[in-house]
């Protein structure tokens, strides 16, 4: 229980939140009181207030908002921790090899990155999912993880870059370990912590695109997520007609698991740069808050040694501006 | 070769990488896209039919893959991308045209203004860390970490459904009898229009910038010529904005390049819940009515655009920073 009595109060927070849509999103559907598609024939039950019997009210064609509710959850996080779960394998996949093989073949994967990068995730993501059919989840999934890896690739390829230089990567290979096993058992469990809080990263970017996705109609309209509830919403014009209870609740969902994963991953971030934590480090000297000097020393940025072919294809990028030596080469 | 000349040469691969893959994805999806445009457009007249085959290929167009590859590349570069179908026979070009201003002016002026307030508000969080300006700071984040258009819905719903201070969509207001063009008329109407829309990109994308600046300045704070600085008894706006914040800049900046993607995809998303007839309404509308010629010319110009800025960024970091300006005189 160490680590969570070290998680800055933010990050218990962020926790906690999550934790509790978690709970929704297993558990929930089991307590809804209807079916979430059950449209009643009878025109009296169409956009209800909130009553006793429906607790959330009910949508234009009856149907109850508060079980549409459980169940998006349940969809919206299932695809979201699915879509985190393979950018981050492929994000470490990427970035680890790139910076463990180094010369051309990181420059080469990190070319790629870049481009993915630069090339807006949006527009491409309507334009294949224009093109899929959007009738399972799975099509999302695929391209939405598909597009996700590149920001946690390029901080896992740092971070694996100054991990690589460090003597027991060296004693390992020395002492006849093969490369599978070094980058397995020796490199991944020293970035454990980036790689969960770029987990986190992508499960919010996850929920922000799928539910971006579905509001603008591309998404199965078939199933409840919280997106397609706002869709049906948007698209009944429930915002001008006062139905407030219809759009708000999955709205405020989307906010609070986005929040809450805004605040985890904060309160990460403060675990491994101790310099972000709120003001316990400074002193007030003559009524002047003074900061203490960073108190870790911060080492030489290390560049991989590169070849001719690597050091030409590295000059290519932004990074490049901020090498010590000017051909991009390693740093003596 | 200069920097920038490098940067530009990434850019032209990035952009091919663009365009390839706009060439590549319609004609490797599982289905059959054809099918489904000629179920649509039952009366499809030849001219529609061969214009489709260029986007789409597949049976419609003729030859093999490499030489539909080279006629379409030579599409790209005389900015022809073909007839649109929801519309046809309107060139697809010309819905971009009247598209295009709209949401360039817009997005382009909401982000300035998010960025230069976010960078100001960062640098006053960062210089008094633990202060009032950065206790709200988890506030702000919860307007970045709420959807953006759930924010942008409850103000449409507070400022112009249950008030009606301002119209809550479209461009411009058509029934009042304004033409589009460059009188007072139409563009204090567009204006009008524009204004709830900008306020909610910079609401919701404040906090990001404030943010980054933020940690950086944190960090620049304790660097020794900092301190160096204050233990010369210089004066505190020239510490702040001279030592600290000038050398916090460059990662801002190196940051903005990194997020004009994102950028771009908040204000699709912006067009759809205000109706804004720009690029991104177009787009999910082309999306909706399988108009496949006009959905891959929207993401070509998106892309393009976004290349086009990252440029900028580029120069601009040359500009502020000496290291780079040192080795581009080199």
């Amino acid at each position: 229980m160490s680590v969570w009595r070290n998680l800055p109060l933010k990050a218990k927070i962020g926790a906690v939140v999550f934790g509790v849509f978690l709970l929704i999103a297993i558990f929930g559907p089991i307590f809804q009181p209807y079916d979430p598609g059950f449209a009643p024939p009878d025109a009296t039950l169409s956009l209800n207030h909130p009553s006793a019997k429906h607790l959330l009210g009910t949508t234009q064609l009856g149907q109850d908002v508060l079980s549409q509710l459980l169940t998006g959850i349940r969809l919206t996080v299932i695809l979201a921790l699915a879509v985190g779960a393979i950018a981050t394998v492929l994000s470490v996949l990427v970035g680890v090899t790139a910076a463990f093989l180094g010369g051309v073949w990181d420059d080469v994967l990190s070319l790629i990155t870049n481009v993915f990068l630069v090339v807006p995730a949006l527009p491409l993501l309507i334009v294949l999912l224009g093109y899929l059919s959007t009738e399972g989840q799975l099509s999302t999934i695929i391209v939405l993880a598909g597009l996700g890896w590149p920001w946690g690739a390029r901080v896992i390829r740092a971070q694996t870059l100054t991990i690589r230089n460090r003597d027991f990567i060296a004693a390992s290979r020395e002492s006849g370990e093969k490369t599978w096993r070094i980058i397995i058992f020796e490199i991944i469990p020293n970035e454990i912590s980036l790689i969960v809080a770029n987990f986190v990263n992508t499960v919010l970017y996850a929920i922000g695109a799928s539910v971006a996705l579905a509001f603008v109609g591309i998404a199965n309209l078939e199933s409840f997520s919280l997106g397609t509830i706002l869709y049906w919403a948007q698209d009944n014009n429930a915002l001008q007609g006062g139905a407030w209870w219809w759009w708000i609740p999955p709205g405020l969902a989307v906010a609070l698991i986005g929040t809450a994963l805004v605040l985890l991953n904060s309160g990460i971030d403060e675990v491994g740069n101790p310099r972000l934590r709120a003001s316990r480090g400074s002193a007030k000297i003559a009524g002047r808050r003074v900061w203490t000097t960073d108190p870790t020393p911060v080492l030489a940025q290390l560049t991989a040694s590169r070849g001719r072919v690597g050091a030409f294809l590295h000059s290519f990028s932004r990074s490049s501006l901020l090498d010590e030596t000017p051909a991009g080469g390693e740093l003596r | 070769m200069s920097f920038l000349l490098r940067r530009l040469a990434f850019y032209l691969v990035a952009a091919w990488v663009a365009i390839t893959l706009n060439f590549f994805i319609p004609r490797a999806v599982p289905g059959n896209p054809v099918a489904i445009i000629l179920a649509k457009f039952p009366g499809l007249s030849p001219e529609a039919y061969k214009a489709l085959g260029q986007v789409i290929g597949g049976t419609l167009d003729k030859g093999s893959l490499w030489s539909q590859y080279v006629t379409y590349l030579g599409h790209v570069f005389s900015f022809n991308f073909g007839t649109d179908l929801a519309q046809f026979p309107t060139p697809v070009s010309q819905i971009l045209g009247a598209a295009i201003p709209y949401t360039l002016i817009l997005v382009g002026v909401a982000t300035a203004i998010a960025f230069v307030l976010g960078t100001v508000l960062g640098i006053l969080a960062g210089w008094r860390h633990g202060g009032w300006l950065d206790r709200a700071l988890p506030v702000l984040m919860f307007f970045q970490a709420a959807p953006y258009f759930f924010i942008a819905l409850i103000l449409v719903y507070f400022l112009a459904v249950q008030h009606q201070w301002l119209p809550p969509g479209q461009g411009f207001d058509a029934s009042t009898g304004v033409v589009q063009g460059w009188n007072w008329a139409f563009i204090s109407n567009a204006v009008q229009h524009a204004l709830l829309p900008a306020f909610t990109i910079v609401l919701t994308s404040v906090a990001g910038w404030m943010l980054q600046m933020r940690n950086v300045m944190i960090t620049t704070i304790g660097e020794d010529y900092v301190v160096a600085a204050q233990a010369k008894g210089l004066s505190r706006s020239r510490i702040i904005y001279t030592y600290a914040a000038r050398n916090a800049f460059l990662p801002q900046l190196q940051a903005f390049g990194l997020a004009i993607g994102f950028v771009v995809s908040g204000a699709l998303v912006m067009e759809i819940v205000f109706s804004y007839p720009g690029i991104g309404y177009n787009l999910v509308q082309a999306v909706q009515n399988k108009d496949f010629p006009l959905m891959q010319a929207i993401f070509l110009v998106i892309t393009f655009a976004v290349l086009v800025a990252n440029l900028v960024v580029d120069a601009i970091i040359v500009f502020f920073d000496p290291r780079a300006r040192a080795r581009e005189a080199a």
